[in-house]
């Protein structure tokens, strides 16, 4: 489980978190809805520990990681994989090594076995055969997929998506929703994932929060967002520009 | 109405002098803290012997044709002015002891250096810039891998070896270099060359340029590192990272060879 208790983080003048308050239940999806620059993406490196809060506390599985040494997070960060908007696969590695390096690194597996799991995490994601190539012959979505494979190499036991489905076609974006339903039916993960997507959120998600103006201003299953008559959230999923969300 | 430069009030002089200052300071403190995280990943780094000699050959091979090609004409070049300049009063077949002790001592690391702070620097910190702007180096931290650790220890184990080495090839070349030209248009020839090296040659003279180049590789790989990691702003951070990498590092160069002169022949 992790806990965000008012949480406030800034950037030189500008206040992005104003005492966020959000809890993920184990074994949940849970997206967070907002506005580009609404400060989504913050809330994730906060909690992969690559940000710190200005106050505020955040527990995972009942430690407080906010008062972790930078040393510490690294016994945390193996617990967690993350999906980049980007993907932010590594240029100069391969496919194989991009999804192995964790493995490398923390496991003692032998080669063999290591591109054996490799395999198996492509196979999961619906990709074989690419292992020899580099991110820069693959396609948006392959890259997705890849960035994916790697984020669930370790059999982590949360997944972090910044925004899994942006710059990718409509078809795409569903099979990477597929692929995050999947992974959380099959592999019982739990995830955040940050989007402006209301398609992929509905898809993906058993809970919705809200993030507007800093805060948290609504947390419910997709059915209640679809009830809501909270006027932030039906302009937001309505995609209507009039209504209380400034514009400019 | 456009604004006249320089004009600056002196308001904005003494923040324009207080942010440089707070700068500096940013700068010195946040490259001696990557200096400690370096050298705690000293031990963990030969562990990853495979990046070490990754970065060894994009350093050291790669640079080998440039590092040719300037020595051959920095000794050539020496051997053409010290005629000119002691012709007068020291006999010619001292041409090689002046030729020798220039490159070995000074010439040889120094412009080695700052070719390989033009080649490699800029390229670390290009590549380095590039991971940062396109979160690669958040991605490693999500991965449990430390950048520093990472990124870092292996290119300053590669700088540190591969500069000295490089330094041997430029010095052998630019002898090279100029004990041809003294012989094809000198009159001095190659035997004569090499006596009036051999006769007055210390050790010292070796050691000392192969210690600057030590010196300057650490450094050509620090600072490459650390301006790729303070890159922020897309391509034209990329951009401004890879000049700052070059002009920093040839001018620490230069500060570090009057430093470290001082201390070995003062």
């Amino acid at each position: 489980m992790i806990e965000i208790k008012n949480v406030f983080k800034s950037f030189g003048g500008n206040q992005v978190l104003r005492g966020v308050d959000l809890t993920i239940k184990k074994g949940e999806t849970m997206v967070i809805l907002g506005r580009s620059g609404c400060g989504k993406s913050v809330m994730l490196k906060l909690i992969m520990g690559l940000l710190r809060p200005d106050s505020g506390q955040i527990f995972v599985n009942g430690d407080e990681i906010t008062l972790f040494k930078d040393s510490q997070f690294n016994k945390l960060r193996q617990k967690f994989g993350m999906l980049f908007q980007a993907a932010a696969l590594f240029d100069s590695m391969t496919v194989d090594g991009n999804v192995g390096l964790a493995l490398r690194e923390h496991t003692n597996l032998s080669e063999k076995e290591i591109e054996k799991k490799v395999a198996a995490k492509l196979k999961l994601v619906g990709l074989s055969g690419v292992e020899q190539m580099k991110p820069a012959e693959l396609s948006g979505g392959m890259k997705k997929r890849v960035g994916l494979a790697r984020a669930i190499a370790m059999d982590p036991e949360y997944v972090l998506y910044d925004e899994p489905t942006t710059g990718l076609d409509p078809i795409m974006s569903d099979v990477i929703n597929e692929l995050i339903v999947c992974l959380r039916n099959t592999l019982s993960i739990t995830s955040i994932a940050v989007t402006h997507d209301i398609v992929s959120a509905y898809k993906i998600a058993d809970r919705i929060a809200m993030l507007y103006e800093g805060k948290i201003i609504f947390v419910g299953t997709p059915e209640e967002v679809k009830r809501t008559d909270n006027p932030v959230v039906r302009q937001f999923v309505e995609g209507s520009s009039q209504g209380p969300i400034e514009t400019l | 109405m456009s604004k006249i430069p320089f004009a600056h009030t002196p308001e904005n002089v003494f923040r324009l002098v207080g942010r440089k200052t707070i700068a500096f300071f940013e700068d010195v403190g946040g490259l001696a803290v990557m200096i400690k995280e370096m050298l705690w990943g000293l031990p963990k780094a030969v562990t990853r012997f495979h990046l070490i000699i990754e970065q060894m050959h994009a350093m050291g091979v790669n640079s080998l044709p440039l590092v040719a090609l300037v020595s051959i004409f920095t000794g050539a070049v020496t051997a053409v002015q010290a005629v000119y300049q002691i012709s007068d009063y020291v006999p010619i077949r001292y041409l090689g002891t002046m030729v020798g002790k220039a490159v070995m001592i000074e010439l040889a690391p120094v412009l080695t250096a700052l070719v390989v702070a033009g080649r490699v620097g800029a390229g670390i910190a290009a590549e380095l810039g590039t991971m940062k702007v396109t979160e690669q180096i958040d991605a490693l931290q999500t991965l449990a891998l430390d950048p520093v650790e990472y990124l870092v220890t292996p290119r300053f184990i590669a700088g540190v070896l591969m500069l000295p080495i490089l330094t041997v090839f430029a010095d052998a070349i630019a002898v090279a270099g100029g004990m041809g030209i003294s012989a094809a248009t000198l009159h001095v020839p190659p035997h004569t060359f090499i006596n009036g090296m051999r006769s007055f040659f210390k050790s010292m003279d070796l050691f000392s340029g192969l210690f600057k180049a030590f010196v300057f590789g650490g450094i050509i790989s620090i600072i490459g590192c650390y301006q790729g990691f303070k890159t922020y702003g897309g391509a034209e951070g990329v951009g401004r990272s890879t000049t700052k990498a070059v002009v920093l590092a040839s001018v620490l160069i230069l500060i570090s060879d009057y430093i470290v002169a001082t201390i070995l022949f003062g």
